[in-house]
């Protein structure tokens, strides 16, 4: 089992994941229309790239914006769940251990304590952001299962990591269902909302360059973000 | 009944069509009509499938449910918070469902449509600038108006101004003759206390294009000589064009994008047939918008801007003072509280914030910034063409509460509000609420405090 989920499956989810998101990626571009979006995208590149860098550097600064600011609460929870989200596995010693006997290289790592921690914030926060939806009306009102089903493919890896790591009883299990359940993510990224993972920063981009070309990127100092 | 004789897909191009809708009291019998009024649905999906591309198609798809717009839209927080008013919900439950369900939508389903892109959003714009993923439904809005508008599902009034545009390429009847014995009027009114004022109609090489909003040569021709006095103290070389005069656009409230083209273009050619070496427009949000920053896309012009350098009537305010062209007095200065109006479509939508503050500090003693303002700011409540809709009127006026509240909080009493329909918004709160609010345009304001140049000073007999 262990040779199967690690082996060809490994496999086939890291290309699902890569193709998949270059495929969404090639698609997003062909798809701008400088007419259509009303920006032009390849005169005045430069306010363009200024705008777009602007737009996505102040959203990825912890209360960078003014709407972080004003959610202080959620803004905590989003920053831990996407920080533990992207840096754990990524770092992870274990994870590096794999790659390094796999493909003979690795990242630098963090300790596991730290790791444990973030995947303790990303289970926390998760649930947070769970009973959030739940409980304010302008969100719930938005909310499906969809959205939980999302939700639960994002933590679940954490979840199973979790166990696993602590050697829960039926060890093994946890150990599969971890790895099953991170693949499973990976396959659902470019299909799914979590294509965001990508799309976050291309959406960004484009409305960071219809600013900074069009709507008052070329007069003002930029949009106060 | 596929189609009404009033309300229907049909383009009004023809006088004949215009008269028949204005002759129909407060669109009655148009919206009644609309209730038969049958959806093409394979029209409305092949338009889907030419017009919606990556950027929309994305906002749609990705948007997390997160509800950070809700608080950035001022009808979700004047209607009490009603989650109904969630920008992401009420783009999601009309767009969303019409891309899901291939165009095949039926026209109970138009009309709650139709409700929601004119009443319960007024294209400001804000919620783009607090969604984690730069999600504009403001835009979303534009374009899901542009589809109503195809399937004839608009509000009366601005199927009424899209007709108008396209007869008169003007928001209202002025014809040119009208325009040209409206310009002539008021210089000729004006001439006794400025020696030598004109208002130059079509001269050519101009320093300035002045262009205006057909409310002004129609109801407020005051305007039209003030904008005169002004520039002829400032001493500037201008002219207004006898054809394409007009900025503002109905249709960009009312999705009709051909027509948005076709009135914009008469300004464009103006510019090209006079070649003045700037444009400057009236005091108005979205002529500003429309003819100076969406125009020259609806044109097909690839520079994305128009043909010659074009300003907003707050960019040559803020240079003629800083360059000393007007001079004010400064012991006219306003001592009173003084608060001011930041039209989305000029600030938000185009970056002019420092401008108006720069105009600001000549002439207000006591300036108190609303909160919050600039970019931040809250739509007047009457933007996106809701002001001239009859059938959101009460919509409307609980929509005015947010910015109301915004006013009533620095404590003065007078608003400048350089847009005709934040002015037009607050002048309505005013008859609605009685707070005793003042509102006014620069123009009146700069003109009592200006200094006249000896020169120009009327010779006394």
């Amino acid at each position: 089992m262990y040779e199967i989920v690690t082996g060809p499956l490994a496999w086939i989810s890291f290309s699902i994941f890569f193709i998949g998101l270059f495929v969404r990626f090639v698609l997003y571009i062909k798809g701008l229309d400088w007419k259509a979006d009303r920006v032009t995208y390849r005169v005045n590149v430069k306010y363009g790239i200024k705008g777009a860098v602007r737009s996505i550097f102040f959203w990825l600064v912890p209360f960078g914006t003014r709407s972080w600011r004003n959610n202080i609460a959620f803004t905590i929870a989003f920053f831990i769940f996407h920080a533990g989200l992207i840096i754990t596995p990524i770092l992870l010693q274990a994870h590096n251990i794999i790659l390094k006997e796999r493909w003979g290289f690795s990242f630098f790592t963090i300790p596991d304590p730290v790791a444990d921690i973030m995947t303790i914030g990303v289970i926390l926060a998760g649930i947070f952001i769970v009973l959030r939806r739940i409980a304010l009306p302008e969100v719930r009102i938005l909310t499906s299962v969809y959205d939980f089903v999302i939700l639960f493919i994002a933590m679940a890896p954490f979840i199973t990591g979790f166990l696993a790591y602590h050697e829960a009883p039926a060890y093994n299990f946890w150990l599969i269902a971890h790895i099953l359940s991170g693949e499973l993510m990976l396959i659902a990224i470019p299909f799914t909302k979590l294509s965001h993972f990508l799309l976050f920063f291309l959406s960004r981009a484009q409305l960071g360059m219809d600013f900074g070309i069009k709507r008052g990127g070329m007069k003002g100092k930029g949009l106060a973000w | 009944m596929p189609e009404g004789k009033l309300c229907n897909r049909k383009l009004v191009d023809t006088k004949e069509f215009l008269d028949a809708l204005l002759s129909d009291k407060s669109g009655e019998q148009y919206y009644e009509e609309m209730n038969h009024l049958d959806v093409d649905t394979a029209k409305l999906w092949s338009t889907i499938q030419k017009t919606f591309k990556s950027r929309l198609k994305t906002w749609l798809e990705i948007c997390a449910h997160c509800g950070l717009c809700a608080d950035s839209c001022f009808f979700y927080l004047a209607n009490n918070k009603d989650p109904k008013q969630v920008p992401s919900y009420k783009i999601q439950s009309t767009l969303g469902e019409i891309v899901k369900r291939k165009g095949k939508v039926d026209n109970q389903f138009m009309q709650m449509t139709m409700d929601t892109a004119w009443a319960k959003c007024s294209c400001c714009n804000r919620c783009g600038m607090y969604c984690p993923f730069g999600i504009d439904m403001g835009i979303m809005f534009g374009y899901l108006r542009g589809l109503c508008f195809s399937q004839g599902f608009v509000p009366w009034e601005l199927k009424i101004g899209t007709g108008m545009h396209r007869i008169y390429n003007a928001q209202m009847d002025v014809t040119t003759e009208d325009w040209v014995d409206t310009c002539e009027w008021m210089a000729e009114e004006n001439e006794e206390d400025y020696p030598g004022l004109t208002i130059p109609i079509d001269k050519e090489n101009a320093d300035i294009i002045y262009t205006v909003n057909a409310r002004e040569p129609k109801h407020y021709p005051q305007d039209i000589a003030e904008a005169a006095i002004l520039f002829h103290l400032a001493g500037e070389d201008w002219t207004v064009p006898s054809e394409g005069w007009e900025e503002t656009s109905l249709s960009m409230f009312a999705g009709d994008w051909e027509s948005c083209r076709m009135q914009v273009e008469s300004v464009y050619a103006a510019m090209d047939r006079l070649k003045p070496k700037r444009m400057v427009v009236t005091e108005c949000g979205h002529a500003y918008r429309a003819t100076v920053i969406e125009g020259p896309y609806w044109a097909g012009l690839k520079s994305g801007k128009p043909p010659v350098e074009s300003l907003h009537y707050v960019e040559w305010v803020a240079e003629a003072l800083r360059t000393g062209k007007l001079k004010l007095d400064p012991n006219k200065k306003i001592k009173e509280p003084v608060t001011y109006q930041d039209s989305c479509n000029y600030i938000r939508n185009a970056g002019l914030g420092d401008c108006a503050r720069e105009i600001m500090s000549y002439i207000a003693e006591d300036f108190r910034e609303m909160t919050p303002n600039r970019e931040h700011n809250f739509c007047c409540g009457g933007g996106g063409g809701l002001n001239g809709i009859g059938r959101y009127r009460v919509q409307r006026n609980i929509g005015l509460k947010v910015k109301r509240d915004q006013i009533l909080k620095t404590g003065a009493k007078l608003v400048i509000a350089p847009c005709h329909n934040c002015w037009d918004a607050i002048r309505d709160q005013e008859e609605v609420y009685h707070d005793g609010i003042r509102w006014s345009f620069l123009k009146p304001i700069l003109l009592d405090m200006v200094i006249v140049p000896d020169h120009l000073k009327p010779k006394e007999e």
